[in-house]
């Protein structure tokens, strides 16, 4: 495990934001997409470290912060399905829908289990034949592929008792919506290290061709994004727009086409609704339909009332689009907290609103 | 979405925020203890200032010298009864020692209390108290008296265990956190992590991180040289178990209204440990720990603290992390390798595993 330390490497930070600073010449703003480059960015304190000129925001890359209160509330409605065991990862038992959340649901007897794999929701299906195991799937491209595995090991097994939840979501189409909103003005984007794993440098094209914008696509150690911020400075002040990559140790251009080729095998593109954007066309992935009798919408569909409205003043919604900083928030820090988190932002160790709060603003 | 939840959460029971709300919302609220209210490891009981009535006499005796106890209660629910470097029973002994040992006194006596699950193999059962007997023996403490209830298939998870203990605090020895003072430096005896990642692992069946030994360990042996090492010098001491080395320093930094400063650098973890914390997205620094101890002693004392730590088995790994300060009173903030500083929060739950 001595390769972290190599990424975290005093020295070689100190050189690389002297390099950004040298090149540095103009205000620029770079978002990072991906909550764990936010969470990497704060724990590290990297911010703090650029020069006043190169400021960073957070996108909405937390894929806990972007699932709907409308599908929260539709996946505590599913656990509350006769004997059913609803199964997903870590954060998502703590987000609040709009009427409570999973892990409130779970202390009033839903059988709600916290998995670190869908391979492990699957096994609790092996484990529980006469119970339907419905697993919630929530993240981007990242984890999508693996969902769509453990389908497949469901068909080849025949576990009948396995179903999915999928809330499943693309990331170009986010990013896509944030810049045609225009609603900040951006220099440049922190490319996602793991989506682009799987998904390929190659999918971040139409930034440079459409919209005149540099993406490097960054890992998660310091000098990782200490690299990308770099290059996306050079590229800012050279005016010379492209998509590069500084993850070369984990993204090839054409990402992993074994897994995308899975994850199409199960799901097709289709409208998602995003906490904070609202549905955006062809920015979720649905089952199949020669897998709707794993989709758990479709299997037990569950009644749910129209969602209660947002909480007043909270502005995760605009956080995720990157529009304010969470300090900005009138209810950060005074009544939102991650004890008792008004928006989904402050809930998700991802979100931008749990990071400054876990790691403070600059000191 | 808003206000408190009106339930128990699990993650009520992690170490964090939430846990200590409800002690103090429900259990110090309603047991109205000034000594519980002071949420030490384990309760320190003057006797001083009692008369004892000698059995067969009329007369009272006069006041004794001062005896102070420590006392403390600690229950244990863990998953999988057995793991690397421990299992239940040791954790049981060692915990309650612990409580006792951070809080200056000199451990002697615990009880045992089993809620067993009927169907728990026999074997299983004798195998956990033999280790209960092994770790008191190496603690130097008897465990003198104990309860067993059986509940229904499903009422329990195989075994819990209570243990409660008392013990012996020296004269002249008073450790709390409000005798933390700006410049004291702050020391641990070694590696953290150790604990909650080899548990993690050992559950979830991940064979990467098949190498990780819980820390476990009584500490008191370790504690009392310290103590005789560097007499007055130390100020307080607490064991970082649920919630990690962060939360326990949170806790004291609100409880004393001081700064606390650390360096990450400086904190020793294992380098398994660390690999298995990046792979799950978890850090280090919340992670429960049951053989270690945070001390912070006076700064003309600290070389003399640990050398003493690292004269000891347990200790060899011992460092200097951190300081106390004037500064921002009640956070903690930390020195990154890169030389940011940031705050490090208190969490609130659990830590999870990322996603993203």
């Amino acid at each position: 495990m001595k390769y972290i330390d190599e990424f975290r490497d005093p020295a070689l930070a100190r050189r690389l934001l002297e390099d950004i600073v040298r090149r540095s010449t103009r205000p620029v703003q770079f978002m990072e997409f991906c909550g764990g480059h936010t969470h990497a960015i704060f724990k590290f304190g990297l911010r703090q470290m650029l020069p006043p000129t190169v400021r960073l925001s957070s996108g909405p890359g937390c894929p806990v912060c972007v699932t709907s209160a409308t599908d929260l509330d539709r996946a505590i409605a599913l656990a509350g399905v006769p004997d059913a065991i609803l199964a997903t990862f870590g954060d998502m038992v703590r987000v609040p829908g709009s009427r409570g959340s999973l892990q409130e649901a779970r202390s009033r007897g839903a059988d709600v289990r916290v998995v670190y794999s869908t391979l492990d929701a699957l096994q609790i299906a092996r484990q529980n034949p006469d119970r339907p195991v419905i697993f919630l799937g929530v993240g981007f491209e990242t984890t999508a592929p693996t969902v769509a595995a453990a389908v497949l090991q469901a068909e080849e097994e025949d576990i009948s008792n396995f179903y999915v939840f999928s809330v499943h979501k693309l990331t170009p189409p986010a990013t896509r919506a944030i810049l045609d909103a225009g609603e900040v003005r951006l220099s440049g984007i922190i490319g996602p290290g793991h989506v682009t794993t799987i998904i390929g440098a190659d999918a971040w094209r139409f930034l440079p061709d459409d919209y005149g914008m540099p993406c490097v696509v960054a890992g998660f150690e310091p000098l990782d994004i200490l690299r990308t911020v770099a290059m996306l400075v050079e590229m800012a002040e050279e005016g010379r727009p492209a998509v590069r990559n500084a993850y070369g140790r984990s993204v090839r251009a054409e990402g992993n086409r074994t897994a995308l080729k899975i994850m199409y095998r199960v799901f097709e593109v289709g409208v998602a609704d995003w906490r904070g954007f609202g549905p955006i066309p062809d920015s979720g992935l649905v089952l199949r339909e020669e897998y709707t009798h794993r989709d758990a919408t479709r299997v037990f569909p569950v009644e749910i009332a129209p969602p209660a409205a947002e909480p007043k003043g909270c502005r995760c919604g605009e956080v995720l689009r990157g529009v304010v900083e969470p300090p900005e928030c009138p209810l950060f820090r005074r009544v939102c907290s991650p004890r008792t988190p008004v928006g989904p932002c402050m809930v998700s160790a991802e979100g931008a609103c749990a990071a400054y709060y876990q790691y403070g603003e600059e000191t | 979405m808003k206000g408190e939840p009106q339930t128990i959460l699990l993650a009520h029971g992690s170490g964090g925020q939430l846990s200590h709300e409800l002690v103090e919302r429900v259990f110090v609220r309603h047991f109205d203890s000034s000594i519980l209210a002071e949420l030490n490891d384990a309760a320190i009981i003057e006797f001083g200032g009692f008369n004892f009535h000698v059995p067969g006499s009329t007369n009272l005796q006069p006041e004794t010298d001062n005896l102070k106890l420590a006392f403390t209660t600690d229950s244990y629910v863990i998953q999988p009864l057995f793991f690397p470097g421990g299992d239940i029973g040791k954790l049981a002994v060692c915990g309650t020692v612990n409580d006792l040992a951070v809080a200056g006194a000199e451990p002697r006596y615990l009880s045992a209390g089993f809620i067993i699950e009927e169907g728990l193999p026999l074997e299983t059962l004798e195998r956990v108290v033999v280790s209960m007997a092994e770790t008191a023996r190496a603690a130097g403490v008897q465990i003198v008296t104990g309860d067993t209830k059986v509940v229904n298939h499903g009422a329990a998870d195989g075994l819990f265990i209570n243990t409660a203990g008392v013990g012996v605090v020296p004269p002249g020895v008073h450790l709390s956190p409000s005798n933390l003072r700006p410049g004291d430096l702050i020391l641990i005896n070694g590696t953290i992590g150790d604990h909650g990642m080899a548990v993690m692992m050992q559950r979830e069946g991940m064979e990467f991180g098949s190498s990780l030994v819980s820390d476990c360990a009584p500490l008191n042996g370790l504690i009392a040289d310290l103590l005789a090492a560097c007499p007055g010098a130390v100020h307080c001491m607490r064991d970082p178990t649920r919630g990690g080395l962060v939360t326990t320093l949170n806790e004291w930094a609100t409880a004393a209204g001081a700064g606390i400063e650390i360096e990450e650098t400086a904190i020793p973890v294992r380098e398994e440990v660390r690999a298995a914390c990046e792979v799950l997205g978890l850090d280090p620094l919340y992670v429960a720990n049951e053989g270690k101890v945070i001390v912070a002693v006076a700064p003309q004392a600290a070389d003399q603290a640990l050398a003493a730590l690292q004269a000891h088995p347990l200790g060899r790994e011992a460092a200097l992390i951190g300081q106390v300060t004037d500064e921002h009173p009640g956070r903690v903030v930390l020195h990154t390798p890169l030389g940011a500083r940031r705050v490090a929060e208190m969490l609130v739950g659990a830590q999870l595993p990322r996603i993203c």
